[in-house]
């Protein structure tokens, strides 16, 4: 099992955006968690990088709660692209370079082909790139880290239908390649296409997701 | 020092202040009743100042007065500060901190290595030199640094996503900030003599001082402002990036601020 919930709860701003969830994420394939805009879905998300911390309840990562692991460390693990592409300043190589500044030539080229990026990229102004191509430069940057799991919080809700559809396939190369990966999104036929399992969020309560951890 | 000002001068020159209200009912702009009331409140607490100055660093007074004088500066440049940047969690603390880091610094290199006499007559406006320019300062790189982790918060949860320390993380913005607080010191302090003579020199010139005296003054005290604002800014953006980030490297919530 990637993610462990139990009876999770976070508050903001007097309203429960996560309301006492139970469940648990499999370390397998890719993951959907689909709901509306304001379901919570982000909010979950974070959690599992620790960008934020629930007010009651316990997440926990392959086993261990989260607040037993050093978040550093944990964040190295667990990758996380956010909505909106975020270049650093700089070139692409710039970019690659924030998140592993040993990251050698060979080692950039490689992220880069593995988001069907080209290397010739890497010396560009990472802010001239175009949204689709970004937001593969954005999932390479935590890529590099290597991460066993990658937390994609509606990644390609920016993006036309083409660039839409090969994000969506470079995802699935790196599920197949034992990359765990969970996607948010409000998106019901991208879910359809590229979900090995979809669990469900409205109104801070999930659904679908085994409430008990499968044992083998 | 025989160039002084009597009385009778002091009241003259309030004839300026009469020019300014004249151009201001002439032009209709309705800021005679601010003119007068600001000319009338800076010459009643310049006044008090000055007659509280006298007590405080004539001569055969103890030392002591004057540093608590300067003491009471801190406390009220740093309150002063809080309130001109509301939107600075934590500002009031983070400020005092940065003025006596300053004021370690600054004076101790002037005072320390003997470079004026420590008496009240030095301690006191040197000390006030250095709090003034700092609390502008402060207050520049506060406000900086919160709105750069404020408005670029998605940059900078992408680096903590990424696995880097908060300060690290927090470095880019830091050095944003410092940049915009200390380049305004640098430019005053490149223009002056040129583009315009500053107070204290001015102030000397005018009390009597031969003008390489008043130069030889002037310089130390733009030096000492160079040093004290560097010093107070360093302070601020690393206390802040202290407050503003938690011990497991999350940046907190940090709200707009009111009227944005």
């Amino acid at each position: 099992m990637a993610f462990g919930f139990e009876r999770v709860s976070v508050v903001r701003a007097g309203r429960r955006v996560l309301d006492e969830i139970t469940g648990w994420i499999p370390a397998a394939g890719i993951t959907v968690v689909a709901g509306p805009s304001g379901a919570g879905k982000t909010t979950l998300l974070r959690l599992c990088n620790r960008l934020e911390i629930p007010d009651a309840g316990t997440v926990s990562y392959r086993g261990q709660p989260l607040d037993e692991l050093d978040p550093l460390a944990l964040r190295r693990r667990v990758g996380m692209v956010f909505q909106r592409p975020t270049p650093f300043p700089g070139s692409v190589a710039d970019n690659l370079a924030v998140a592993h500044p040993e990251a050698g030539a060979g080692e950039m080229d490689a992220a880069l082909k593995r988001v069907a990026l080209d290397p010739g990229l890497l010396g560009q102004e990472a802010r001239t790139l175009s949204g689709g191509e970004l937001q593969r430069m954005c999932l390479a940057r935590t890529l590099v880290t290597q991460p066993e799991t990658l937390l994609l919080d509606e990644p390609t809700s920016a993006l036309d239908e083409q660039p839409k559809r090969a994000f969506e396939q470079t995802a699935r190369e790196l599920a197949a390649r034992g990359i765990t990966i969970i996607w948010v999104t409000h998106d019901a036929a991208q879910a359809d296409r590229i979900a090995d399992r979809i669990y469900h969020l409205r109104d801070g309560h999930l659904t679908g997701a085994p409430k008990e951890e499968a044992r083998p | 020092m025989n160039d002084t000002v009597s009385w009778l001068g002091l009241a003259l020159s309030l004839l300026l202040v009469a020019v300014a209200a004249g151009i201001s009912w002439w032009q209709r702009l309705g800021l005679q009743r601010q003119i007068l009331i600001a000319a009338a409140r800076a010459l009643a607490q310049l006044l008090l100042v000055g007659a509280a100055l006298t007590l405080v660093i004539s001569p055969g007074r103890a030392i002591w007065w004057s540093w608590l004088w300067v003491a009471a500066m801190l406390g009220y440049a740093a309150t002063v500060a809080r309130r001109r940047a509301p939107e600075v969690p934590h500002l009031l603390g983070l400020a005092l901190a940065s003025f006596a880091a300053a004021a370690v610094v600054t004076l101790g290199v002037l005072f320390g290595l003997h470079v004026f006499p420590l008496t009240g007559r030095t301690l006191v406006p040197i000390a006030g030199m250095m709090v003034g320019n700092s609390m502008t300062a402060t207050v520049l790189a506060g406000r900086r640094l919160t709105d750069e982790l404020r408005d670029k918060r998605d940059e900078v949860e992408a680096r903590l996503a990424l696995g880097q320390p908060s300060r690290q993380a927090a470095t880019p913005y830091v050095r944003a900030a410092l940049h915009a607080a200390l380049t305004p010191q640098i430019e005053t302090t490149k223009a002056t003599g040129l583009v315009f003579l500053p107070g204290a020199m001015t102030g000397l010139i005018l009390a009597g001082a031969a003008p390489l005296q008043a130069v030889l003054v002037q310089a130390v005290v733009m030096f000492l402002v160079l040093a004290a604002t560097a010093t107070t800014t360093a302070v601020i953006a690393l206390g802040l990036v202290r407050r503003l980030f938690t011990a497991d490297h999350r940046l907190v919530y940090l709200p707009a601020p009111a009227g944005r």
